[in-house]
């Protein structure tokens, strides 16, 4: 279970996280809603690990992990999983040497062992497939001279991949046409399970359409401002922002 | 028993104490006897006591410093060859190796079409020196009163060469000052990839300044990759004279990764038009290290390409320094150039001075540069590690990205076999 309780964070001295409580118990998966510049991507980035931030109160725990005190890859090997809103170029390294670092890297971790590169092409290549990505992308440097839809594709590639026990995901139905936002869709859909849960950043209602969340939370000036089940999503998409914030 | 005999004795230090080791060895040097080559030491040596070596007064060594060379010492290697040295794993599949700055026939493989100079100096004549200048080059007069011995290659025209590495092995184990001379010569159509290693091993400081004289004749095509890799005390200074006739390319990868003081100095003239030229490189400076890799390309005919890109990174406390100078002669109508240099500081006590300089003087030439300084991206870092690669894991990848990006223009396997294993977890062992 993802444990959040008064979390604060600033950036250059600038609160951007007020006061965050939320539970996303295992297995479910929990959609966070609203508008640019609530906080939202700022929240996954502290959760992951990124520096630049100072938090500044509260606690985060992921099964019982002190996630705020732990190093962002200790984090991964935890079980957490960010899918970014803007995926990161990386010239020169291979995207198939990439992946196979990753999942090799927490597989040492949990002691588990090593995938040789031809066990590693054909897990690959397994999931590349239910993804509709063609091969060629595992050759290419990681996200370089990816359009928008191929690299949010990529992102749920590697989630598909490290099988992550919680999954962030910032606005990966951002950019996305039907066809590539329903390939997402069953992307997070298949890991669907006891084991695992997500937390879908969105900021539309489109994509909460294909994977259904057990819960809403509305983000506002760096605080949930709101919870409910899946109908507040619609009640949103229909009344807008502004509705939450004079309930 | 080889012509030069066992002492110890130290030299006085500076450019004296050379001429007094050249007052000491010139009955004994190899050639003795050849009056073409006794008047060519002759002129450099006197060349060498009139300018001395070099000083950061001069424009082309304000950035490297020659004083830890210029403060100490130097004495002989001893003979001859006889304890067991560990030698690097060959990276071509025909090596011949100087130990000391002498040619090993036990080491080296007899199939490569490479001879000792010392043996075969009669070969030599109107090569060795035919691109050489003693003129603003002290090094390079300092290495022709003093040569020993070194790699003669002399390619027929339409020969190929196949892949040869030269290994130049120094035992640290004594203050040496080694000064090998190379030759190589292709013929016209002929092809040649060289690897040339230079490899220290021990504690002791030293001085290893290699000389090389390329010859390309009419569509003859040379692969050149330099990897330095001298022991941590070791002083690396090379220089590179190299002419390319109508149609013929010199490709060239300097890759620093070793010494504590390293500078690669290369004259490329394309002499012929359509000739092309590759002047790439990679420096890899560690706690304490200097490099320096610095270029005159002449563009002396029209219609040359070339090509330049050269990477440093630098850790902890260290210097490096890029100079490229293009000289674009008015003849050379059409030259397409390109430079770019690019460095990763990995700290804040690292420094790079990088200095491109375009002379142009015809008016139809197409000549871009550019230069990029900058840290490891802490985005790119983040990426990384929230996928669970750990720090050093991370930051190694995104340095050797950096690296390989410039090794990728090395268009033979081997030789690019051979860079991509030094460039390799440098990092790792670096930061380790
Ligand atoms: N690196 C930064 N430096 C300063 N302010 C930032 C930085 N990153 C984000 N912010 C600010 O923090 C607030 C929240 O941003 P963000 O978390 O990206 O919002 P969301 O993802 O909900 O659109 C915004 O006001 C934004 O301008
Ligand atoms: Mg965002």
């Amino acid at each position: 279970m993802l444990k959040i309780e008064g979390l604060r964070a600033e950036i250059d001295g600038k609160e951007i996280l007020k006061g965050i409580d939320l539970e996303v118990p295992t297995g479910e998966i929990h959609a966070i809603m609203g508008p640019n510049g609530s906080g939202k991507s700022t929240l996954s980035y502290v959760l992951s690990g990124r520096e630049g931030y100072e938090i500044t109160g509260g606690s985060a725990t992921f099964d019982g992990h002190d996630l705020l005190g732990m190093e962002p890859e200790e984090r991964a090997a935890a079980g957490l999983f960010l899918a970014f809103q803007y995926p990161v170029e990386l010239p020169g390294v291979g995207n198939a040497n990439f992946m196979r670092t990753a999942l090799n890297a927490q597989r040492r971790a949990k002691g588990e062992p090593e995938l040789d590169a031809m066990q590693f092409l054909k897990l690959a290549r397994a999931r590349m497939k239910e993804l509709s990505m063609p091969e060629d992308m595992l050759k290419r440097g990681v996200n370089v001279g990816f359009s928008g839809g191929e690299k949010k594709r990529n992102e749920v590639l590697q989630m598909a991949l490290l099988k992550p026990a919680i999954a962030i995901l910032d606005e990966t139905d951002s950019g996305l046409d039907i066809d590539a936002l329903k390939i997402v869709a069953d992307g997070v859909n298949a890991m669907r399970g006891p084991d695992f849960s997500a937390l879908v950043i969105t900021h539309y209602q489109r994509l909460l359409d294909y994977i259904v969340p057990d819960r809403v939370h509305v983000l506002m000036d760096g605080r949930i401002a709101r919870s409910g089940g899946p109908e507040l999503a619609h009640q949103l998409e229909a009344e807008g922002y502004a509705s939450v914030e004079a309930a | 028993m080889n012509a030069v005999t066992e002492h110890n004795a130290l030299t006085e230090p500076g450019a004296a104490g050379f001429l007094q080791r050249f007052e000491g060895l010139r009955a004994r040097l190899p050639g003795r006897g050849l009056p073409w080559l006794e008047a060519m030491r002759e002129a450099a040596a006197e060349s060498f006591r009139e300018q001395g070596f070099p000083t950061r007064r001069v424009e082309a060594w304000k950035y490297t410093d020659l004083a830890p060379l210029k403060e100490a010492g130097f004495g002989e290697a001893l003979t001859p060859v006889d304890s067991a040295i560990p030698l690097p794993r060959a990276a071509a599949p025909r090596r011949v190796v100087f130990v000391d700055g002498r040619f090993s026939a036990e080491l080296s493989d007899p199939d490569a079409p490479v001879r000792s100079l010392a043996r075969h100096l009669d070969a030599a004549e109107g090569l060795l020196g035919s691109l050489a200048r003693n003129d603003g080059v002290p090094l390079a007069a300092l290495n022709t009163a003093l040569f020993e011995d070194g790699a003669l290659i002399d390619l027929a025209d339409g020969e190929d060469g196949g892949i040869v590495e030269i290994l130049s092995v120094v035992r640290a184990d004594r203050p040496v000052a080694l000064h090998p001379r190379h030759l190589v010569r292709l013929g016209a159509g002929a092809k040649l990839v060289l690897i040339e290693r230079a490899w220290g091993h021990g504690e002791s400081r030293y001085l290893h300044s290699p000389v090389l004289e390329f010859q390309v004749a009419a569509d003859a095509h040379v692969t050149h990759v330099r990897i330095q890799q001298e022991a941590r005390a070791g002083i690396h200074l090379s220089t590179v004279f190299a002419k390319v006739a109508e149609k013929g390319t010199y490709d060239s990868f300097l890759l620093h990764a070793g010494a504590r003081l390293a500078r690669a100095e290369a004259h490329v003239t394309l002499a012929g038009p359509f000739s092309a030229a590759h002047l790439d490189g990679a420096q890899l400076v560690g706690d304490g290290q200097h490099a320096d890799c610095t270029t005159f390309l002449d563009h002396a005919a029209p219609d040359c390409p070339s090509r330049q890109t050269v990477k440093t990174v630098l850790a902890g406390r260290s210097r490096g320094v890029f100079q490229g100078k293009i000289h674009v002669h008015q003849i050379a109508q059409r030259t397409d150039g390109y430079q770019m240099n690019q460095a990763l500081l990995l700290s804040d006590q690292a420094e790079i001075d990088s200095k491109p300089q375009l002379e142009i003087y015809a008016d139809d030439v197409k000549c871009s540069h550019g230069a990029t300084v900058g840290a490891l991206d802490e985005t790119q870092l983040f990426y990384l590690r929230s996928r669970g690669i750990p720090e050093a894991q991370a930051r190694s990848m995104l340095i050797e990205a950096f690296l390989l990006d410039a090794v990728e223009t090395v268009r033979d396997e081997t030789a690019r076999a051979a860079l991509v294993e030094v460039v390799s977890g440098w990092w790792e062992r670096t930061a380790a």
